[in-house]
């Protein structure tokens, strides 16, 4: 009953997360609560920047890999709701139907085909457990000691507009070598997909 | 702390750069490693994204994660493929049992 | 009493009169309680509205729910009696007034909206929630009524109000459409097959049994295996459903009926309808029932497989209208109904088809409903659950539905527009009648709703008509014939589009507007036979399916 609660209560604070982006390109005046630099933002901040580093934890410790992917999924729409808050409605919903949407299916049916059991578990020695927990623990106290230290300068004073407009014109304009290059990569990617996976003629 | 900031978003980013970067090397599972190279992945992105929002401003930040975007989906594709032709040659998915190349 | 009871089965029957004592009792203390409550709030917070409101109306709306879920708990028999009787006007009572209630209320919010545009805008007040109505300019607005009337303006004001009021009404919907759906569905796979469908619960045509359904399926035992993987059994079935919800908060109803418009509300719904997906292959994964991984697999290969030919169709719109946004693609489609998408081009036409196609296997139903089919895979990936779990997935499978032909409508089929070219209808004025009028008749929700039915009533129809395909088969379709076809489509269209606004000028024109009418021409004769034949089917039921009665049960 409380993951009900909790599952709902999730549910009605994501929503209001997307007025970010009304009140970002000044389409509707209506949504005032959430305006950058607001309680609001704080709020949805620090739930789903907490939501996300939670799930990557979980992605750390567990040991079923459908655990894993299910942990993967959190941090993944976590971030999509980040990326709403950054004001990159675009990114964030490209994020959902790329990588929620796509790359995780595809996990999870990966690990569908290839599980000998249901409960496929590899345990890692504990000397790589150390060996990596404190080379991470390491590397993030480096990092954020650093990204404290540093100075960004002041933040950018003005909003950026409705996005998807600007994106698509950035992209076939000054972007549009690295566009046709990702496209011929992905034909290439399908095509060797295609063929790894093919079953030999017997 | 209530005024959200880049800081912010960039530690956030380097908790889930350090989480991705355990995973790759603790699990042994061809698909848990994969799933530690999206985490990594995504981290860059949400980096990408925050300095577009608060440094520059002209979408290229957005533009850079899109196409990490989808270099990330193409990299699973392929990556469950190879991980489905690995499991055909030793029947595992572990990737320490995968050193038939060594002399 | 050690074991759990059912209040309404023959061992536990309380006398009416004792329980009547007991709920007048009740009421009386719960209500005095809120009236007193009224008075503190009144005198000791100097008649602060929010504190009014919450002190005041919280405890009154409380008890008057309490009693009445208690009085339809220990009496269930009376309430089940009198539901019987009045079964038929509270249904059309229901209908009416949710659409009207919807209207009247947005009618309500902008009227607020507007108070906040007029009201003296110092910026200096205290403006912490986004409130800067006071209350003397909603007493100065409304001179006549009672303060605590007031106060609820006032609370309005506020955005977070507005949108938790919202939310409401999307639960509403979500929870009202399936449940009416699915009695519909048992009524029209009843009338294909000659039988009647449920006639009993509610006495009109068996209204209420979905209702009935959902009370039975609360209090089934909720079993979980034992070789679940519990925590991701109980997960799946929410997240099968959370994510529909969300599909609904970008979907338009009505030009203002949306409760968020995004410019990229197209791509968030077909992420959510992609997201939906993971709860359904997590379910059948958890189960640890073979069946049900069988169910799962079906799932994610067909879901991967006919998102891209789903996604290409909705690009094509997208195309010829040159927005994402769903309100400014609907926008372009106003002016009678050989103006909507689908009939603007051959390709979009051909497109229509490929999304509708693809959109049925997109949401799992037949005749690609492999993931859960009943005679291979014993109900696939939802075998091991029961139960409210269980009725989830189904919310959620129904939702989805109604979320793609939603989309199917705003995209292709004209949106809110009605198919009346608008200087039939010049005389609608201006004013609030007016705007009444032309809200319920010429373009609104009324006509959205109405065009998602018939593409609802037509995946009923198919449903009940096709048989199921192989898995094989499915996926042949998918990649060897719907993918190929839809890129040619894409490209056929894009050039069209571009023909269209810069090329032959005056001579592509008129090809343009020739193809133009003969597309609407089908389109308007197809619907012209459907309601035809459904008009002469209704007119001689008695003769074509012979006449069926229903028998009284034998213990009335």
């Amino acid at each position: 009953m409380s993951l009900q609660v909790g599952i709902l209560w999730l549910c009605v604070t994501a929503l209001p997360a997307l007025a970010h982006e009304e009140a970002a390109s000044g389409v509707g005046t209506g949504v005032v609560y959430a305006v950058p630099g607001g309680w609001f933002e704080a709020v949805m901040f620090y739930v789903f920047a907490g939501t996300a580093v939670l799930s990557a934890i979980g992605v750390c410790v567990s040991r079923s890999v459908v655990r894993m992917a299910t942990w993967l999924f959190f941090a993944l729409g976590a971030i999509s709701v980040l990326y709403f808050l950054l004001a990159a409605t675009f990114i964030a919903a490209i994020q959902l139907i790329v990588y929620v949407g796509g790359v995780l299916i595809l996990l999870i049916f990966g690990v569908m085909l290839t599980s000998q059991s249901p409960w496929v578990r590899f345990t890692p020695s504990r000397l790589n457990l150390a060996v990596a927990g404190l080379i991470c623990v390491g590397l993030l106290v480096c990092l954020s000691s650093i990204l404290l230290e540093a100075d960004f300068g002041a933040p950018l004073s003005t909003t950026p507009g409705v996005t998807v407009e600007a994106i698509g014109r950035r992209m076939l304009t000054h972007y549009l070598v690295p566009f046709e290059i990702a496209g011929v990569l992905l034909m290439i990617v399908m095509v060797g997909a295609a063929h790894l996976a093919r079953q030999e003629k017997q | 702390m209530l005024t959200i900031g880049l800081t912010h978003y960039l530690i956030v980013s380097a908790v889930l750069f350090c989480a991705g970067v355990f995973t790759m090397a603790t699990k042994r599972n061809a698909i848990g490693i994969l799933i530690g190279v999206e985490l990594v992945l995504n981290s860059a992105n949400v980096n990408l994204v925050a300095f577009d929002r608060y440094r520059a401003g002209l979408m290229d930040g957005q533009i850079a994660a899109l196409f990490v975007i989808v270099l990330a989906a193409a990299e699973a594709a392929l990556a469950v493929a190879i991980c489905m032709n690995f499991y055909k040659n030793l029947v595992t998915v572990d990737v320490d049992q995968g050193d038939v190349l060594r002399g | 009493m050690s074991q759990f009871s059912v209040p309404w089965t023959t061992r536990y029957r309380p006398s009416g009169s004792v329980f009547a004592r007991n709920a007048v009792v009740v009421g009386a203390l719960l209500g005095g309680g809120g009236v007193f409550g009224l008075g503190v709030a009144e005198s000791a917070l100097k008649g602060h509205p929010a504190a009014t409101f919450l002190l005041g109306i919280g405890p009154l709306a409380t008890a008057a729910a309490l009693v009445v879920l208690a009085i339809v708990i220990k009496a269930w028999r009376g309430v089940e009696s009198f539901l019987m009787r009045a079964a038929f006007p509270i249904l059309l009572g229901a209908i009416a007034g949710t659409t009207l209630g919807v209207f009247f209320g947005a009618l309500f919010f902008e009227w607020v909206q507007s108070l906040i545009g007029h009201a003296a805008n110092d910026r200096t007040r205290f403006t912490y929630f986004g409130g800067e109505l006071l209350l003397s300019e909603i007493a100065a607005a409304l001179p006549n009524l009672p303060r605590l009337v007031h106060g609820a303006v006032w609370l309005f004001q506020f955005p977070l109000v507005r949108d938790l009021v919202n939310l409401g009404v999307i639960f509403g919907v979500i929870n009202v459409v399936p449940a009416y759906m699915i009695w519909w569905e048992r009524k029209i796979a009843g009338r294909i097959q000659s039988r009647l469908g449920p006639m009993r619960v509610g006495r009109w045509h068996g209204w209420a049994q979905t209702v009935a359904d959902g009370v039975k399926l609360i209090f089934k035992e909720d079993l979980i295996p034992d070789g679940a993987d519990k925590p991701l059994f109980k997960l799946a079935a929410y997240l099968a459903f959370v994510p529909v919800v969300l599909a609904f908060v970008a979907l338009p109803f009505g030009a203002t009926y949306v409760f968020r418009e995004m410019d990229v509300a197209l791509v968030f719904i077909l992420a959510m309808m992609g997201i939906e997906v993971v709860g359904v292959i997590l379910a059948g994964w958890a189960s640890n029932n073979k069946w049900s991984v069988y169910g799962a697999m079906r799932e994610a290969c067909q879901m991967v497989a006919y998102e891209i030919p789903m996604g290409l169709a909705l690009i094509l719109p997208v195309i010829a209208a040159g927005t994402l946004n769903l309100n400014h693609i609907v926008s372009a489609q106003d002016g009678g109904w050989f103006n909507w998408l689908a009939f603007r081009n051959p390709f979009l036409f051909a497109g229509f088809a490929c999304y509708y196609i693809a959109s049925l296997a997109s949401c799992k139903r037949a005749p690609f409903d492999l993931p859960e089919s009943e005679s291979e895979l014993v109900a696939g990936f939802h075998t091991e659950y029961s139960g409210f779990r269980w009725s989830l997935f189904f919310f959620a499978e129904y939702a989805a539905m109604f979320v793609v032909s939603g989309l199917a409508v705003i995209l292709y089929l004209g949106g809110w527009n009605s198919f009346i070219p608008p200087h039939w209808v010049a005389g609608v004025g201006e004013g609030a009648l007016g705007r009444a009028v032309e809200g319920l008749l010429v373009s609104g929700p009324l006509w959205f709703f109405a065009k998602v039915i018939f593409l609802l009533y037509v995946q009923l129809w198919l449903r009940w008509t096709l048989p199921r395909i192989r898995i094989d088969q499915v996926l042949y379709a998918c990649v060897q014939v719907m993918l190929p076809l839809t890129m040619l489509l894409l490209i056929g269209n894009v050039l069209w589009v571009w023909a269209d606004t810069a090329w032959f000028g005056g001579g592509w024109a008129g090809l343009s507007r020739v193809m133009n009418w003969a597309l609407g021409g089908i389109g308007a004769m197809f619907m012209f036979g459907f309601v035809a034949i459904a008009g002469y089917g209704f007119y001689h039921r008695r003769r074509l399916v012979g006449n069926l009665v229903v028998d009284p049960l034998p213990a009335s």
